[in-house]
């Protein structure tokens, strides 16, 4: 009789409220002064809804999967598994660097162009140098920017004046280049912001 | 609930790539011509009142030296990396997104209703102007038929800003713009349609959308049907995101001389043929048909006019480019007469089927194994390389006749030698 009513009673598998179905996490029970009951309960219904509202000041984003990615080699396992002893450096295998992840930040929006002159020597741009030009960042002064000049492109500087003009400097302590100062009725484009450069030697 | 539908695309797509790279072409009259430099493809704005759609360039240098038009060839390296820019960055403003052709693409808002979607769409304008310097015009509909209508006023009228949405119009002011634009300029009613349409009286969008679907379907498809009721906001066509297969691929060129011997011709049908086998596996597909054409200018008064084409059927389906090249030249062969100036050639591979699941002959030699080993070591030297590294000898070396581009502007985003340089 009693093995019997043992199997009575008790908790049934899979009862109750499936977990994070109002909530969308873990919930927890709570003994709650009877008297704040009504606030709490305000609460929950704040929170839950806060949960369902997009953020609408937020920027929709989407990351969507590369159908067609471009191949690199990234190690997955540097050791075939074998029936022995596996390489103890499995398991701090990484990524390899990639110097295209290293010099941009997005890649739809990123233009390179070779340097020509001395204009930028001392901010490091070297003739035959390709300068990174990102168009997705906004110019603040004292960027290196990729402008453009009445029809004329050119890497410079961004400063401006005490009037608040812009004005583009060299980066040549020579002399050699004077600073392009914008006046009404020029043409006067910023094409994007310098970010990077890199070069070969061999 | 309605739904909103976005048709974008970049004004004079391929005039705007040039002036991107380009700032002194900015509000010149500019124009980009066809392959071989033949008809105007793409016009500014400024070059429009001179020069119409499709225009045999050749017709119209007069009138470009007095206008000062700069004309441009081509550059399709160009065009193609700037599209996938920008596709791209559409893409980030919703999920689901059909690319169009080169420079338009559908965008499902739908999901977006909780948002003002006039300023959705000038931050799509502005970021895509900021990123890649390229104007676009944004037109939202119920419909993949509206989006497109919308997406004319958007471009047209400058009261839009860029940015048209006929959701947000009354239905009074949407009828208004629709009774303003012509029949043709629905999205699948070309210039022959429109005509007929006109003869029944349907001269504006409007007229064609207050017609009554089932008599249209009668009289002309169900197609037209579908456009009735799409244009009075269902949506009948779906976004198609996967793109489909090629139901054909076709390969042609003008030659940049006339060319009169069969070595010449033979060689550039070889090209063509190996440049649409290449299309062909890249989608994994084999053909059954194979049509070779040939033609002489229809253009040049004086030279007697020749021109053919040929059909030959494959014993057996294949994407192996020798003996796609063998059957394109045996039907060259057929064709040729001698004595002619040849202005232009190509191929079109047909009766496309997937290679997987394909028929085999019991009675024709089938196609070894070793083929598709060998064509995928070719395209794989050839895709990493560079196209015709590796090639079949028949194609020719210095192709004497290859196109003329005159007037290319550099490769700026695809070659590091041509990149900008900048001091």
């Amino acid at each position: 009789m009693t093995t019997r009513s043992n199997a009575h009673g008790g908790r049934r598998v899979g009862a109750g409220r499936k977990k994070g179905t109002v909530l969308k996490e873990p919930t927890a029970v709570m003994r709650i002064p009877e008297s704040q009951k009504p606030l709490i309960a305000n609460f929950l219904a704040a929170y839950r809804r806060g949960q369902s509202i997009p953020q609408q000041d937020q920027p929709t984003v989407f990351v969507r999967p590369i159908i067609a990615p471009v191949k690199r080699d990234w190690p997955l396992f540097s050791s075939k598994v074998a029936a022995g002893f596996p390489s103890p450096a499995d398991e701090h295998v990484e990524r390899r660097l990639d110097p295209t992840e290293f010099l941009i930040d997005d890649e739809e929006a990123t233009f390179f162009v070779t340097i020509q002159g001395y204009s930028m020597i001392d901010s490091g741009l070297l003739p035959g140098d390709k300068a990174v030009v990102d168009r997705s960042k906004n110019a603040s002064i004292g960027d290196i920017v990729l402008a453009v000049v009445d029809g004329e492109f050119t890497i410079k500087l961004l400063a401006k004046t005490k009037q608040g003009e812009p004005r583009l400097l060299p980066s040549n302590q020579s002399g050699e280049y004077k600073p392009i100062e914008i006046k009404d009725g020029m043409q006067f484009e910023i094409w994007g912001v310098v970010t990077g450069s890199f070069r070969r030697f061999k | 609930m309605s739904r909103s539908i976005a048709l974008i695309d970049v004004n004079n797509f391929y005039v705007s790539c040039e002036r991107v790279f380009n700032p002194k072409l900015v509000g010149k009259p500019v124009v980009v011509l066809s392959n071989n430099d033949g008809c105007a493809v793409a016009r500014s704005n400024e070059a429009k009142v001179h020069i119409p759609m499709g225009a045999p360039w050749f017709k119209f240098q007069q009138i470009a030296k007095e206008q000062q038009i700069v004309a441009l060839s081509s550059n399709y390296a160009l065009y193609a990396d700037m599209s996938n820019r920008v596709m791209h960055i559409l893409n980030q403003f919703s999920p689901d997104q059909e690319v169009y052709s080169i420079d338009e693409c559908f965008l499902d808002l739908s999901g977006f209703q909780h948002l003002d979607l006039l300023h959705y769409g000038q931050q799509i304008r502005h970021r895509v102007g900021q990123w890649t310097g390229l104007p676009v015009s944004v037109g939202i509909g119920a419909s993949k038929t509206l989006a497109k209508l919308a997406n004319n006023c958007a471009k047209k009228r400058p009261e839009f800003d860029g940015v048209c949405d006929f959701n947000q119009l009354s239905p009074k002011q949407r009828n208004h713009l629709l009774a303003d634009l012509d029949v043709g300029e629905v999205w699948g009613v070309g210039r022959k349609l429109a005509a007929r349409l006109k003869t029944q009286g349907l001269h504006s969008v409007l007229d064609l959308k207050q017609a009554n679907p089932d008599t249209l379907r009668r009289q002309y498809s169900v197609v037209m049907e579908k456009t009735v009721r799409e244009l009075n906001g269902t949506a009948c066509l779906d976004l198609e995101y996967v793109v489909s297969d090629k139901k054909q691929i076709l390969s042609s060129r003008s030659f940049g001389i006339p060319v009169t011997d069969i070595n010449s011709l033979a060689e550039s049908i070889s090209l063509y043929t190996s440049r649409a086998a290449m299309k062909l596996r890249r989608q994994h597909s084999v053909a059954r048909m194979i049509q070779v054409y040939i033609r002489c200018s229809p253009y040049r008064s004086g030279d007697a006019f020749y021109g053919s084409s040929l059909m030959v059927s494959l014993p057996m389906a294949s994407d192996d480019t020798r003996i796609l090249i063998k059957h394109a030249l045996s039907a060259l062969k057929e064709m040729y007469r001698p004595g002619f100036n040849y202005a232009k050639a190509g191929i079109m591979l047909t009766e496309l089927q997937p290679k997987s699941g394909q028929q085999q002959d019991l009675f024709a030699p089938n196609q070894d194994a070793k083929s598709g080993q060998l064509m995928m070591v070719m395209d794989v030297i050839n895709n990493t390389m560079g196209r015709d590294t590796l090639q079949l000898a028949n194609q020719g070396f210095k192709r004497p006749w290859a196109m003329k581009q005159e007037h290319k502007s550099p490769s700026y985003t695809t070659k590091w030698g041509e990149v900008l340089k900048v001091s």
